[in-house]
């Protein structure tokens, strides 16, 4: 049986099962199990990712969020279990992931282009297609950045932005974001949620975010998988119904409001129960 | 950060002031003018050895010997410096060795190679390229083990190979931790080129100058090879930011 099936709906008229909703799930996760040491962290831990739908990543403090993305794309290795991407393992599929701390992730000894043509390179993309490519992601999104600048020469959305074209230009099938905005100021934050709401609406590309703000979960998700202490279960998978874009209006709305109230009680129950 | 005008000419304040003394404690004959010439006598005879003179020979020659030591030492240790970086064992296991005899003063190797190379030049320059070898190896093998996690990954997640991640990645990392070891490495050979050209058998350099005009109680032009030895580190070690600034930019950014 499928996490989606046992997950339990917030609100079942707009909750989908993915089994109905005429979509193939993208990433299923099939008996997942991971220890440090002697702590539990999955347990024969199951989740199917639908396609094309940005899912938030949100749980108790320590309950694995990072750890999860970091096994599906192979930056931690799983004790057990399977995940697959339409049945392919990941070293057959293109992602991009990106680092919560964009100081410590970019080059600084490139400039902000040719940070992002890198993917390329390491694919072994001749000089002139890396350059046309990288042009063509910025174009396409509308960026406007001095790409001649080195990393240490841009504020830190700048950098946290110029990350996420690096891990857009090799049109990933999938993208992961740990944490991507937890090192801004608000500010910057709330400007950063709508250059990432307006990217993945321009790109469609699956994409799973770890936060540790509810409110930023529920804001950019189509779905927020809440997970319980570890062993991590998933203790919801609630769908959130607004249109994009969102904006800040939406942050009022009472539909997004009792969403996020509703994530945030199963949030308290998983925390009580210690 | 704005400064207040004038805080450039701040430096000059130490320079002027130790001139001051200076001229005051030989005018007022504080010192034996013996121990102690006058500022005037003692840049005459800097100006006069360096400009056509025997210090000018001198400097060239010790100038020679610290740079062919510190190259010797750059080309061996950096490439080692790498490998025992990329392995933790590796590096545990020749951890004490590399450490023992870094903490030995390379003063007290002369002897020992002198046995081996004779009196000759190249005495001197491999006991000082082998003390700046084993600085710039401790710092090469230390900035790349320190190299960021998250960038070491960063390209991992890119499908980056292991090759790729060395050449791309940690060698880039490692480059102004191995700058702070040529740098010190630059001033450890000279210091060991100097006291080199002092004893063991030297016909010439800063430290052969020094030590003859000692010998002679030509002291105005023992103070001008001093100060010539002590611009040459000055200027070695300014060379050495210099360079580092420009191709090592991003360092400690």
């Amino acid at each position: 049986m499928s996490a989606a099936q046992q997950a339990v709906p917030l609100r079942p008229e707009a909750a989908q099962p993915l089994n109905n909703a005429g979509k193939r799930p993208h990433v299923t996760i099939r008996g997942l199990s991971k220890r440090f040491d002697s702590t539990v962290i999955y347990d024969n831990f199951e989740l199917d990712i639908p396609r094309g739908e940005l899912i938030s990543v949100f749980g108790p403090n320590g309950c694995g969020k990072s750890t999860l993305i970091n096994m599906i794309a192979g930056l931690v290795r799983p004790d057990a279990g399977q995940i697959l991407f339409d049945g392919r393992r990941l070293d057959e599929i293109k992602f991009g992931y990106v680092f919560q701390n964009y100081r410590e992730a970019l080059f600084p000894w490139m400039h902000a282009f040719d940070n992002i043509a890198y993917p390329l390179k390491v694919m072994k993309v001749h000089a002139a297609e890396r350059r046309a490519r990288t042009e063509a992601l910025v174009a396409t999104l509308g960026i406007k950045l001095d790409l001649r600048l080195y990393p240490y020469q841009m504020s830190g959305g700048q950098q946290q932005l110029v990350s996420i074209l690096r891990a857009l230009v090799v049109e990933p099938e999938i993208l992961f974001l740990d944490e991507p905005f937890s090192a801004l100021d608000y500010e910057m934050t709330l400007f950063m949620r709508e250059r990432l709401q307006r990217i993945f609406m321009q790109t469609g590309t699956t994409t799973v975010l770890v936060s540790h703000d509810l409110e930023e979960a529920v804001f950019l998700a189509d779905r927020v998988l809440l997970l319980s202490r570890h062993p991590a279960r998933v203790a919801a998978f609630a769908s959130v119904g607004a249109a994009r874009p969102r904006t800040d209006a939406t942050l009022t709305d009472p539909d997004f409001v009792r969403t996020k109230a509703e994530c945030l009680e199963v949030f308290q129950r998983e925390v009580r129960r210690a | 950060m704005k400064r207040p005008k004038g805080d450039a000419f701040l430096p000059v304040i130490g320079v002027a002031g130790l001139l001051a003394v200076w001229w005051l404690a030989t005018s007022r004959a504080w010192v034996d003018p013996v121990l102690l010439p006058s500022p005037v006598l003692t840049f005459e005879a800097l100006w006069r050895g360096m400009v056509g003179g025997a210090l000018g020979e001198d400097f060239v020659k010790t100038v020679v010997r610290t740079a062919a030591s510190t190259l010797i030492a750059a080309v061996a240790a950096i490439p080692l410096g790498i490998v025992l970086g990329s392995s933790e064992r590796l590096y545990r296991s020749l951890e004490f060795v590399i450490d023992f005899f870094r903490s030995t003063p390379a003063s007290a190797m002369f002897p020992l190679f002198l046995v081996i190379f004779g009196p000759g030049d190249e005495t001197k320059i491999s006991v000082a390229a082998f003390g700046a070898a084993l600085v710039i190896l401790f710092n090469v093998a230390y900035g790349v083990m320190n190299a960021r996690r998250t960038r070491l990954l960063a390209a991992k997640v890119m499908g980056a190979s292991r090759l790729r991640v060395l050449f791309d990645v940690m060698l880039l990392e490692s480059l102004p931790q191995t700058f702070v070891g040529l740098r010190n490495g630059v001033s450890l050979a000279l210091v060991i080129v100097v006291v080199a050209e002092m004893f063991i058998g030297s016909q010439d350099g800063l430290g052969h100058s020094v030590f003859e005009a000692q010998q002679l109680f030509e002291m105005p032009r023992m103070y001008a090879a001093i100060f010539a030895a002590g611009a040459l580190g000055y200027g070695l070690n300014l060379l050495f930011l210099l360079v580092e600034r420009h191709f090592v930019h991003w360092s400690g950014k």
